[in-house]
């Protein structure tokens, strides 16, 4: 029940639906089946949308549509009122958005606004982001067409599980999305089950105004960074926000000092379970990070993203270490524009500041959509240029992943995020998309909890996720 | 849970008296015990049974039938030996939350039930104001007290303390640090009340006093004032009358506070899974739901197996409190 690291999206009102906890308290006592029979029965309000006008696409090509559509999308996105006309897909296509809050649901509605063939009407069903995320699995089992979702481990899981369906023809007909998002995308089995939307970089968060009054200076070694903490420590500004509700937010520190301690390549393979967590390497990176904690908040486990932002925003604390959705949470334009960002400092010298972490956003495709021909089509259109930007015009707090999106109405920020990711010699996810999503949500949100409780326990705790490990790697 | 005794005893005292019934008679009987015992059997018997079974099986809840896989004791084995961290912490919470739901909120139930039947003015004021939390939507009880109460910035209780600043802010729901902690053999970590479960209990209180509350007053308006007559007439000051010939005339009620009070315990799930489960607040119920639902659920099997943990502690209590019943009806 992790990560709603998203831009725009706010844990704070919300932290709960009835619909879940309702769910929730039927199980608790003898439970496992109404899950169940849940599963087994195949009808919902969600998926009965249009079978009228979608059912001559559909029969027309039940087996071939793979086929139907290969052709058909590069033909929409390339002259879609000509082609639609012809021979493109019609009728309507059902959405699954998990675009709640309101500027990510008015830009998300721009988006669809804009898909230029006019003979398919998409039908955004919105839910709630985090009963979105905590109903997935259920969710899944009668998805609408199209479906928001996240890049890497948590699409790969669903995708192995058959549950969601293969896009490899539409994105034959994409380009100007690099070979990092297309390998994001990929399942598996090879093929493709995801379309990015956006990215948003992590990195250390602060104020302009701060560092230029105090005379700060952007640190890129780990010395210097310490140098810095100590200096805002002794300025009274306590020098590094902690926040960790929900248990997600600190997975991101975590990923950082093992990529500048070990390295991108030993990462990936500690997340993929290929490494013992008893491993002197992960130590290491709890006694980097023990030399951060007397820098940090207090508080750290109780504390909101969200209230981290307003203690950035207040002054009271120096750096932030945070994806640049953070802006979301600042109302003022002048407060925005004073928020800038600077990579993590190099640990390592063998691994300098190569590994940058950037979550994609994007969508995926029901395994078997009513009207695969306009899904795909629709897919398609997301892929390209002109969806993104109408994305990003209304919610602009991340970047485009085309490659071909227009910068021109970029904020310096989103520059700069672009800027920062291109240079990246590698990039990562973040901890709950890079590796198995119980792993993440059940084993390491409590044990980066625990560690940061008590920082004694943490060969204690690490023996701990190594016994778990083993019990969902096999 | 009370039906299981309804259809059982009504079954018993159906056949001994069937003769005396003529047919329609008998057919309504049927009826009446059939119908509610076969909703019964469908809808808790058949789903505890295959829970029970599910426990033992590998299943991610998402593909078919097909690919449920037996595996014996397994769950049963890592929940005992990898996961008996988490276990033993959400026990001893839930022994923690028995203990002081008994000796805090239900009794100060109880004493707010006694002083509203003295019919003091505004009685229905006062009743409604207590009970008002046990109405309220379980998501708006999550952030008023996550957000409104007990925030570290914002929160009324820091604002209050004078506690909001940066760096003396009192962290009430994230602190998981133990206030004592004790070993117990055979376990590796330690066992403790956790801060900031002991500030949702405060939360939990305010929820439950109400509904003892309600409870608890509906029996003492039924009780006979001529009893209470009798009593002041003897001589006995307040205290005496309500224990000596109040609470006995309650029993009935008393005994189902009792287990309500003990079920409560065992269940307790919403507020804390509206916190989103913080560390130091491990609650049984939500091991269950954390295997099952969510992006990292789809272990039916383990959940399933933490389920059967909770059934057979909640049917412990089940038991006596059926027992118990069976021979208070005896009795009369």
């Amino acid at each position: 029940m992790s990560n709603d690291h998203r831009p725009g999206s706010d844990g704070g009102t919300s932290p709960f639906t009835r619909r879940k906890l309702l769910a929730g308290a039927g199980l608790a006592g003898v439970g496992a089946v109404l899950a169940a029979c849940g599963s087994s029965s195949s009808k919902t309000a969600a998926t009965t949308a249009g079978p009228t006008t979608a059912g001559p696409a559909t029969t027309a090509a039940p087996a071939a549509s793979t086929a139907a559509a290969t052709t058909a999308a590069p033909a929409t996105t390339a002259a879609p009122a000509t082609t639609a006309a012809k021979a493109g897909p019609k009728g309507d296509v059902t959405f699954g958005s998990n675009f709640s809050n309101d500027k990510p649901k008015a830009a998300l509605q721009a988006m669809v606004d804009g898909f230029p063939n006019k003979d398919v009407k998409v039908k955004v069903n919105t839910t709630d982001h985090n009963t979105f995320q905590d109903n997935i699995v259920q969710y899944l089992q009668q998805p609408d067409d199209v479906i928001s979702w996240f890049a890497g481990y948590r699409m790969r899981y669903f995708a192995s599980k058959g549950l969601v369906g293969d896009i490899s023809d539409v994105w034959k007909g994409l380009d100007g999305l690099g070979d990092s998002f297309k390998k994001a995308s990929t399942g598996d089995d090879g093929k493709q089950y995801f379309v990015p939307l956006y990215y948003y970089p992590w990195g250390l968060h602060y104020k302009k105004s701060v560092f230029a009054e105090k005379g700060y200076k952007v640190p890129t070694t780990w010395d210097e960074f310490m140098a810095l903490l100590d200096k805002m420590k002794t300025d009274k500004i306590t020098p590094l926000v902690a926040a960790n509700d929900g248990k997600w937010p600190q997975m991101g520190m975590f990923d950082q000092l093992n990529m500048r301690t070990n390295g991108y390549d030993f990462h990936v393979s500690l997340m993929a379970g290929k490494e013992k967590w008893t491993d002197d390497r992960v130590m290491n990176v709890f006694k980097n990070w023990e030399k951060l904690i007397p820098f940090q908040q207090t508080g750290v486990n109780g504390r909101k993203w969200e209230e981290g932002a307003t203690a950035l925003g207040a002054k009271e604390a120096g750096l932030y270490l945070i994806g640049t959705f953070l802006t979301s949470q600042y109302k003022v334009q002048a407060d925005i524009d004073d928020i800038d960002f600077f990579a993590f400092p190099s640990i390592d010298a063998k691994y300098g500041q190569d590994a940058v972490e950037a979550p994609i956003d994007g969508f995926m495709m029901a395994a078997k959509p009513k009207n695969p021909e306009a899904a795909k089509a629709f897919l398609s259109y997301i892929g390209t240029a002109p969806a993104e930007e109408a994305y990003l015009k209304i919610d602009p707090s991340s970047v485009a992943a085309s490659s071909k999106a227009s910068t021109a109405n970029y904020s310096a920020l989103q520059k700069k995020s672009a800027e920062f990711v291109g240079k990246a010699k590698q990039i990562s996810q973040f901890m709950d998309r890079d590796t198995d999503p119980e792993f993440a949500s059940k084993v390491m949100g409590d044990a980066i909890a625990k560690f940061l409780e008590d920082p004694k326990t943490i060969g204690e705790v690490l023996k701990g996720v190594e016994e778990k490990k083993l019990t969902i790697f096999k | 849970m009370a039906t299981t005794v309804s259809p059982a005893a009504s079954r018993k005292g159906g056949r001994r008296r069937s003769s005396k019934f003529s047919r329609a008679n008998r057919r309504t009987l049927v009826w009446m015990t059939g119908v509610p015992s076969v909703l019964h059997i469908t809808f808790v018997w058949i789903p505890a049974l295959a829970t029970i079974v599910l426990s033992f099986t590998k299943w991610d809840g998402i593909q078919g039938f097909s690919k449920i896989r037996f595996i014996g004791f397994r769950n049963y084995w890592e929940i005992f030996t990898v996961f008996e961290d988490t276990l033993s912490a959400a026990l001893f919470n839930n022994v923690l939350l028995l203990g002081f739901l008994f000796f805090g909120p239900t009794l100060l139930g109880m004493f707010l039930a006694y002083l509203l039947d003295k019919n003091i003015r505004g009685t229905a004021i006062y009743q409604s104001i207590f009970y008002f939390p046990v109405v309220l939507s379980l998501a708006v009880v999550g952030v008023i007290w996550k957000s409104v109460i007990y925030s570290p910035r914002q929160g009324l209780v820091n604002t209050v303390l004078g506690r909001t600043k940066e760096g003396n802010q009192i962290d009430w729901l994230g602190d998981s640090h133990k206030i004592f902690s004790f070993h117990i053999p055979f376990l590796d970590n330690a066992l403790g009340p956790a801060k900031n479960f002991v500030a949702i209990l405060l939360a939990i209180a305010w929820r439950h006093t109400g509904y003892i509350m309600v409870l608890y007053l509906a029996g003492l308006k039924s009780v006979d004032p001529t009893l209470r007559e009798a009593a002041a007439m003897d001589g006995c000051n307040e205290w005496q009358t309500f224990r000596r010939v109040v609470f006995h005339v309650m029993k009935p009620i008393n005994i189902i506070i009792i287990v309500i009070t003990i079920i409560e315990a065992l269940r307790t799930f919403d507020i804390v899974a509206a916190l989103r489960s913080p560390l130091g607040m491990e609650l049984t119920s939500l091991l269950v739901t954390q295997n099952l639902l969510g992006e990292g659920g789809g272990n039916v099997g383990r959940g399933s197996a933490y389920g059967v943990i909770l059934l057979l502690l909640c049917l412990g209590f089940i038991v006596w409190y059926v027992r118990n019943n069976f021979r208070e009806e005896k009795r009369v």
